[in-house]
């Protein structure tokens, strides 16, 4: 069971490196945009992963409060985009 | 562990990483922006939706399960949001679609 669960963390991480090309190689600002938030969400289902293998906790406090900031980040990054801030 | 739940845990750990390797996958293969924002919306509530519901029933009736319940329901809300804001900006600043026989950029 830990094994599969290990793994899995390494095919996460894998797929993060993916999803990098399209962050450093995108032609646009949005598509870059995109790119870090699929980054986002794959770091924080890696870290739920982590958290849940280890029993550790506060992985997953952690996972909670870097959701919500990633949505943050995302959201002021495409009103700045947008031209209204 | 029960072994009903076993394998539906393995059978959700497995339909979620397909899912986020769909995100990935499109960002890179697909022509043009807003296929992108497509292929990366389906990483970010499918997949990620389908792993918290499997690492649910792993953990059954702890405290975790009540944060982990929170997290979906705020991955519910708040990812189709960012994904939404994010093209409207693009479509706002005049990013034209791909349409069948344009080069893909």
């Amino acid at each position: 069971m830990t094994d599969a669960m290990l793994l899995s963390v390494v095919v996460l991480a894998a797929l993060i490196v993916l999803a990098m090309v399209r962050l450093f190689a995108g032609p646009t600002a949005p598509d870059r945009v995109v790119a870090l938030d699929a980054v986002n969400t794959l770091t924080v289902a890696a870290m739920i992963l982590l958290g849940v293998v280890y029993q550790q906790i506060i992985f997953i406090d952690v996972a909670i409060v870097y959701a919500l900031l990633s949505f943050v980040g995302t959201l002021y990054i495409a009103k700045y985009l947008g031209g209204e801030i | 562990m029960n072994p009903v739940i076993e394998v539906l845990f393995f059978v959700l750990i497995a339909l979620g990483l397909f899912f986020m390797f769909i995100g990935p996958l499109g960002l890179i293969r697909m022509p043009d922006f807003y296929t992108r924002a497509h292929a990366s919306g389906k990483c970010d509530s499918l997949g990620e939706g389908l792993l918290l519901l499997g690492f649910i029933l792993y953990e059954g009736f702890t405290f975790n399960m009540v944060k982990l319940v929170f997290l979906i329901l705020f991955i519910y809300i708040l990812t189709p949001t960012a994904t939404y804001a994010i093209v409207r900006a693009a479509y706002v600043i005049g990013l034209k679609p791909w349409k069948v026989g344009d080069e893909r950029r």
